[in-house]
């Protein structure tokens, strides 16, 4: 699926379904997640149904953005060739104010520099010219 | 359940790396499944049950080679390297129903000159667990490979529970131990020591290359009866005490689970164990699901060996090597025998219990547990006596 104006290379996500929306969100730099509108249940990836409360009634709610990074592996052997010129690379999980967790990166720090409870804050790399990805720098107080 | 059903023939490729196999998928898998059933003394037109490995294999293609005249109970359990033991449970429960006399179990692939790990989802995104979840919020931001998705619980265990690497090498030092008593082992001949485990490449830190299991080229395969079957059968059984299975939650996704220590085993081992009417010190020896060193330490942890956050203590000071309180793949597992998808592990479990297992015998050996860890961790497992 690369990107033959930009060149860009990596997996990227399908438009299709829910991640169209959540994707096309991102494009609009606004990090959403599926918020259940019955018992407020905060989702993530999203689903058809609140496995809480059994509500398939729903809406993308605004996250603050803000997170704090729960745990990471530092990738130093590329196991995709995508991501050969990419390494040391550090995917990373983020757990969000709402409770979510997403698997992003957190773009301004070595992987060195990571630290479990880190304080984060979203920022949106437009990587193509249909496709924004989520990252993460630290946050500044 | 409980001994209702029995293991009564168990068979083994070779298992090798350079130059392969030489055989195709099926017909690897059908050497082993022809040695399950000899080892039985059993023909093949009397399989009625098969239950093929998740896409390494189709029943009609194993009933058409084997001579399965009379199939009536053909299933895969979709579980990745759970599968094989979780196939045993659903294979017990057949021949006690009485859907099937028996079941044949194979598994196997070439691991090593087929397609390798780090080409299958680069190749195919649908082949990860999770399928489109991996696809559109994990692949984008570089996790591909299973040891960097499991490498995000063990660092998060180290930063809760102290654990260190040198705890995680001392479980790939005693499976490559194990592996020098086991010539069939692909790391026969080969040991290793902690310093040579902490010397070797980070993959996907905190894995090192020592962390993860072989990419190997094998096939093996089991055949679960009833007792009353056994009985005109060559081989003395080998007892399914209990066996169960379960999932995380969710399954599909391995970020968002609120506690992300709880996986498969957690909920089906105290299953098993109540049911075989055991405790887990009654325990002679596990073969354990090895894909990663910190798989093996989680899986001690939730099968119950001792309490959570204990695991790094306990797989150090030789207590999992043979000779030890509880001795852990005395083949040398996944990570020095060969990644024959857990397959092996059930294989050296009947031969413990059958007394068969030479140099490596656990002295006395009467119970034994078998795991299988898959697809984010679903897990199983089986309690097996003599």
């Amino acid at each position: 699926m690369a990107e033959e104006d930009t060149g860009y290379v990596r997996p990227l996500p399908e438009l299709q379904g829910f991640s169209k929306d959540f994707y096309e969100w991102c494009r609009k730099h606004e990090l959403r997640f599926q918020r259940c509108s019955d018992c407020g249940a905060w989702r993530h990836v999203p689903r058809e149904m609140c496995a809480g409360c059994g509500s398939w009634r729903w809406e993308w709610s605004r996250s603050s953005g803000r997170g704090s990074l729960f745990t990471w592996t530092v990738v130093v052997r590329a196991m995709h060739p995508a991501f050969e010129a990419d390494v040391p690379l550090a995917p990373a999980v983020i757990e969000m104010e709402e409770g979510v967790r997403l698997l992003s990166q957190v773009v301004d720090c070595r992987p060195d520099e990571l630290e479990i409870g880190m304080p984060v804050e979203v920022v949106f790399d437009d990587v193509t010219a249909e496709i924004t990805l989520p990252k993460f720098r630290r946050l500044r107080s | 359940m409980k001994d209702q059903a029995c293991i009564v023939g168990i068979g083994e490729t070779a298992y090798v790396r350079r130059p392969g196999s030489g055989m195709s998928l099926l017909r690897l898998q059908l050497q082993a499944a022809v040695r399950a059933i000899e080892d039985a003394g059993l023909d093949g037109a009397r399989i009625d049950g098969l239950m093929p490995f998740p896409n390494l294999g189709s029943a009609e293609a194993f009933a058409a080679n084997l001579g399965c005249e009379n199939l009536r109970y053909a299933a895969t359990i979709h579980m990745g390297g759970a599968a094989p033991v979780a196939s045993v449970e659903a294979a017990a429960t057949a021949v006690i129903a009485g859907i099937a006399s028996y079941v044949l179990i194979p598994a196997g692939w070439n691991g090593y000159s087929g397609a390798r790990a780090r080409q299958t989802v680069a190749a195919d995104a649908a082949s990860m667990p999770g399928g489109e979840i991996a696809r559109d919020y994990y692949l984008p931001h570089g996790l591909t490979a299973p040891p960097q998705w499991y490498s995000l619980m063990a660092r998060r265990h180290m930063h809760e529970y102290g654990t260190r690497p040198e705890q995680l090498g001392a479980i790939a030092v005693a499976m490559r131990k194990h592996a020098q008593l086991n010539p069939r082992a692909v790391m026969h001949g080969r040991p290793m020591s902690l310093d040579d485990y902490l010397a070797s490449p980070m993959l996907a830190d905190p894995y090192r290359l020592f962390d993860c299991c072989l990419e190997t080229d094998g096939a093996a395969a089991a055949l679960v009866t009833t007792p009353e079957r056994a009985r005109d059968l060559d081989k003395k059984p080998v007892y399914i005490m209990a066996a169960a299975s379960g999932q995380p939650y969710p399954a599909d996704e391995i970020t968002n689970r609120k506690d992300i220590f709880k996986t498969g085993l957690t909920i089906a081992a105290p299953e098993a164990f109540a049911r075989a009417g055991i405790g887990a010190a009654d325990v002679d020896f596990a073969q354990i699901y090895d894909c990663f060193t910190f798989e093996v330490l989680q899986q001690i942890e939730e099968t119950g060996f001792c309490k959570r956050g204990e695991g790094g203590a306990f797989v150090e000071g030789g207590r999992i090597e043979l000779g030890g309180e509880l001795p852990v793949n005395t083949h040398g597992g996944l990570l020095s025998e060969a990644h024959v998808l857990g397959m092996n592990h059930i294989v050296e479990a009947v031969r413990q219990l059958r007394g068969d297992a030479g140099e490596r015998q656990v002295e006395n050996a009467e119970i034994g547990v078998v795991t299988g860890w898959g697809d984010f961790g679903d897990g199983s497992i089986a309690v097996l006596r003599r």
